[in-house]
């Protein structure tokens, strides 16, 4: 078992928050491993962040061309074996173009950008990138985004309560009008979370929470046993 | 100082290996004609100034200036917004003031702070005839041609519609990767000098680039246009945004392309350095321009202008009672500005923005930068005090978040020069603001200037906008919020601007932070405005009596816990009261907050 567990944080041009996942990542025991977008096989890792941004400038909907990209084709490749990915912001938005996660995600109810601190209710602990979190647990993580206002109709709705996908939901006031204040959500396997909120931006009380924390470490261990369960295989 | 006046930005050694650069920079006109990609470009541009001294972007500020709230300014914050926010760096201060002065001309100032080694200070000057002068990031079109010349240097009329086409169009993405590019050569050693391609386009950067005896030759024709017909003139004064030009040694050219090349960005050689002296443009192999360059760099023309003095009248205090005062567009809370705008991307915000200065972190250590940006206040009139009060509150706001003052830009925002008693204001805003420095015994190493800021003759007031930035030593100890209990002081300085009592304040501000919980500017609001400010930040109220009179010079308010109030010392302080409860100077918190945010 490794000590300290790879893993890639995908780069796009546009991508901003990458270096402060990989900081972030870093600090919480994992060793970040930067994988560029034309990439078309990912490197060694035993799990995936897709940090926030603009991938190609977004000046098309949200991540609709980072979806086409070579290395978001390794992604899905490598979510569909089981390995832990984890979205966030444009990484969430990447992720619901490319249909590994359900709905889409729209621009704010206020059709403003917004950036603030905001109160996050966690409904879910039982898949591995929230094992760190206690159900209904309140964490305080930043948000900041100009789309993020997650959109399903009612049948798709229904299918995402019935596969119990919502891992957090805003707590108090909804900050972009999203259905069912829902901030992020997993797919049904619960190897692949996107969320809205900035766990990389909450990692150290001094940036005014450390609440992110207990979400990119769960990723790291995630990736811990991932890679261990690989190793056994082999 | 790595690096004074005369570069893209000035440059202050922080120690430990490190430094910063920044400067500030006014895009007034083009704002005045279409809010958004005015305040677009203009933060673009501020940007490409840092990296072109081979710095990584760390923080934004904004200077606005405008005739009330409404849809130009919020155009203008949302341009902002569109490039931070997209190109990945926080904006995390500056101030934002209404006036029916500026209601023609709009005043949007940007700053940039950057951080990079100490001793890989990146200049823009050419050197090495045979060198490659070589142009990379978007191709050339006719946006923006005349934005220096016809836009910023001619009063605003009537009929300013016809100019939209010289506002530039900018693209954050492209922008985006300029940056990473640029610094990604710097990092490599792949380029000798860089240059932002501003205000005049190549015309300007490439005289910039050649000076000290160096000369440059360009091919226009080798240029990358966006449409086929441009005339070589306009290819030299495009401002088409998002390009910047680098010198290049023969054998670094490859990997120069390789780099461009991963990031997906065009990259051309247009020329080569000489040792002519001159600036030289090509055009399919035939000589259709040259010029010496210092005839356009330190020897261009210079104007001995005509100053008369005008008589300025301060504008009376505003009387009216702190709840409508709060609730005014200049007394209210900022946050719904600010929250348009990424402010923590960085992961650096140790204070976030809202009061007084920021606060970014100098990762890994604990050190971190304090920064704000400041003009004078709301009807200032005399330009000697309008220069000198930007300096001071803008140094006292970097004390107040715990940084010892290390340096300031500027932004002389001014009508036409030409007028011998806008010219008189000019002179005499420097000087406020060189004896305002020289009381605190710091440099002003960058800065620009915006002339021609008048409409049908009537111009705005003398406004220079400071940007200071200050060191933090350890941000552990950055005072952040009031506490129950805590001691609430006033620290004033004596008589009416008097340059060393205010200096002097500045360093025990700075001096002091660590032992406060909080220390708050009282601003041009007065005492009450500002303990309502700092009450609402905290989120507790407090028990004052309130001081009789105002101090008419720069005052502080700030909090400690009881125990600490002797290792301030006392003199020149008066005890206001104590932290507590849920209202202050008798009215409730959640009333005056209901007042304070919001939009207006």
């Amino acid at each position: 078992m490794t000590e300290r567990p790879r893993i890639g944080v995908v780069v796009f041009p546009g991508s901003n928050d990458d270096r402060d996942a990989a900081w972030a990542l870093g600090a919480l025991g994992a060793e970040p491993v930067v994988v560029w977008h034309a990439d078309e096989q990912l490197p060694d890792v035993a799990g995936i962040v897709l940090p926030g941004g603009f991938s190609y400038g977004d000046y098309l909907r949200c991540g609709a061309i980072a979806r086409l990209s070579p290395a978001m084709r390794a992604v899905a490749e490598f979510a569909a074996e089981g390995g832990p990915v984890l979205g966030i912001c444009n990484g969430f938005q990447i992720l619901c173009e490319a249909r590994l996660l359900p709905g889409v995600l729209r621009p704010n109810a206020s059709r403003r950008f917004v950036c603030r601190d905001v109160a996050l209710r966690v409904e879910r602990t039982d898949i591995p990138l929230m094992s760190r979190c206690l159900t209904g647990q309140r964490l305080v993580i930043p948000i900041k985004h100009g789309e993020g206002c997650w959109f399903v109709d009612e049948a798709a709705l229904e299918r995402v309560a019935e596969l119990d996908q919502v891992v957090l939901r805003y707590d108090g006031k909804n900050p972009n009008g999203s259905v069912g204040g829902v901030a992020g959500v997993c797919n049904p396997e619960g190897n692949v979370l996107g969320l809205m909120p900035h766990p990389e931006h909450a990692v150290d009380p001094l940036l005014g929470s450390g609440d992110g924390a207990l979400i990119l470490a769960s990723l790291v261990d995630a990736a811990r046993e991932h890679h261990g369960s690989l190793a056994a295989t082999l | 100082m790595l690096q004074g006046p005369g570069e893209n930005a000035g440059v202050i050694d922080l120690g430990a290996g490190e430094a910063v650069a920044f400067k500030v920079e006014s895009h007034n006109h083009p704002s005045a004609v279409e809010p958004f990609q005015g305040a677009a470009t203009g933060v673009g541009g501020i940007l490409r100034d840092i990296v072109a001294m081979g710095a990584r972007p760390i923080a934004l500020l904004d200077g606005l200036r405008f005739g009330r709230p409404g849809w130009a300014f919020d155009r203008a914050v949302a341009g902002i917004g569109h490039y931070g926010n997209c190109v990945g760096v926080p904006t995390v201060g500056g101030e934002a003031v209404f006036d029916e002065a500026y209601e023609q001309n709009c005043l949007v100032n940007a700053m940039c702070v950057g951080l990079l080694p100490a001793q890989r200070v990146t200049r823009a000057r050419a050197s090495g005839p045979g060198n490659l002068v070589v142009l990379f990031g978007s191709t050339t079109g006719r946006d923006g041609i005349g934005g220096a010349s016809v836009l910023a240097s001619h009063e605003l009329a009537e009929d300013d519609e016809d100019k939209r086409p010289t506002v530039q169009i900018g693209d954050p993405f492209t922008g985006k990767k300029l940056i990473e590019v640029s610094l990604d050569l710097v990092e490599r050693g792949l380029v000798e000098s860089l240059q932002d391609c501003g205000a005049a386009g190549l015309a300007s950067s490439l005289a910039e680039m050649a000076r000290d005896g160096a000369g440059i030759d360009v091919h226009l024709d080798r240029v990358p246009l966006r449409e086929d017909d441009l005339e070589p003139w306009e290819v030299m004064i495009s401002e088409s945004q998002e390009r910047m030009v680098a010198v290049v040694r023969p054998q670094m050219l490859a990997a120069v392309e390789a780099v461009c090349a991963r990031w997906e960005l065009r990259c051309t050689v247009v020329g080569d350095v000489t040792d002519t002296g001159e600036l030289r443009a090509f055009h399919d192999d035939e000589l259709v321009g040259a010029i010496p360059a210092r005839l356009l760099t330190d020897e261009c023309p210079r104007y001995e202008v005509e100053r008369r003095p005008r008589s300025a009248r301060a504008r009376p205090r505003d009387e009216r009672p702190l709840r409508q005062r709060l609730a005014d567009p200049n007394g209210r809370s900022r946050r719904w500005i600010y929250e348009q705008y990424d402010h923590l991307v960085g992961s650096r915000t140790i204070r976030r923005p809202g009061l007084d200065a920021a606060v970014v972190r100098l990762r890994p250590s604990l050190r971190g930068l304090a920064v704000s940006l400041d003009g004078p206040p709301v009807g200032e009139r005399d330009p000697f005090r309008a220069g000198a009060v930007a300096v001071l509150g803008a140094a006292r706001n970097v004390a107040c978040a715990g940084g010892e003052p290390l340096a300031l830009t500027d932004c002389l925002n001014f009508g036409n020069p030409e007028k011998p008693e806008v010219a008189w204001e000019l002179a005499e805003a420097i000087e406020g603001i060189a004896q305002a420095a020289e009381a605190l015994g710091i440099p002003v190493v960058s800065g620009n200037v915006s002339l021609y800021n008048e409409t049908d003759g009537r111009a705005i007031p003398p406004t220079p906008v400071v940007g200071c930035v200050g060191l933090v030593p350890d941000v552990r100890s950055t005072p952040s919020r009031w506490r129950e209990g805590d001691v609430l002081l006033l620290a004033a300085a004596p008589g009416e601007l008097e340059l060393a009592a205010e200096a002097a304040l500045v360093r025990f501000l700075w001096k002091a932070a660590p032992l406060l919980s909080l220390a708050h500017d009282v601003g041009h609001g007065g005492i009450d405005a500002a303990l309502a400010e700092a009450a609402l930040w905290s989120g507790i109220g407090a028990e004052i009596e309130l001081p009789p009179g105002e101090p008419c010079g720069g005052a502080a308010l700030l909090a400690c816990d009881p125990g600490d109030v002797t290792r301030l010392g006392t003199r020149g302080l008066t005890r206001l009261g104590v932290v507590g409860g849920n209202s202050i100077l008798g009215l409730p918190l959640d009333e005056l907050r209901a007042a304070w945010e919001g939009e207006p």
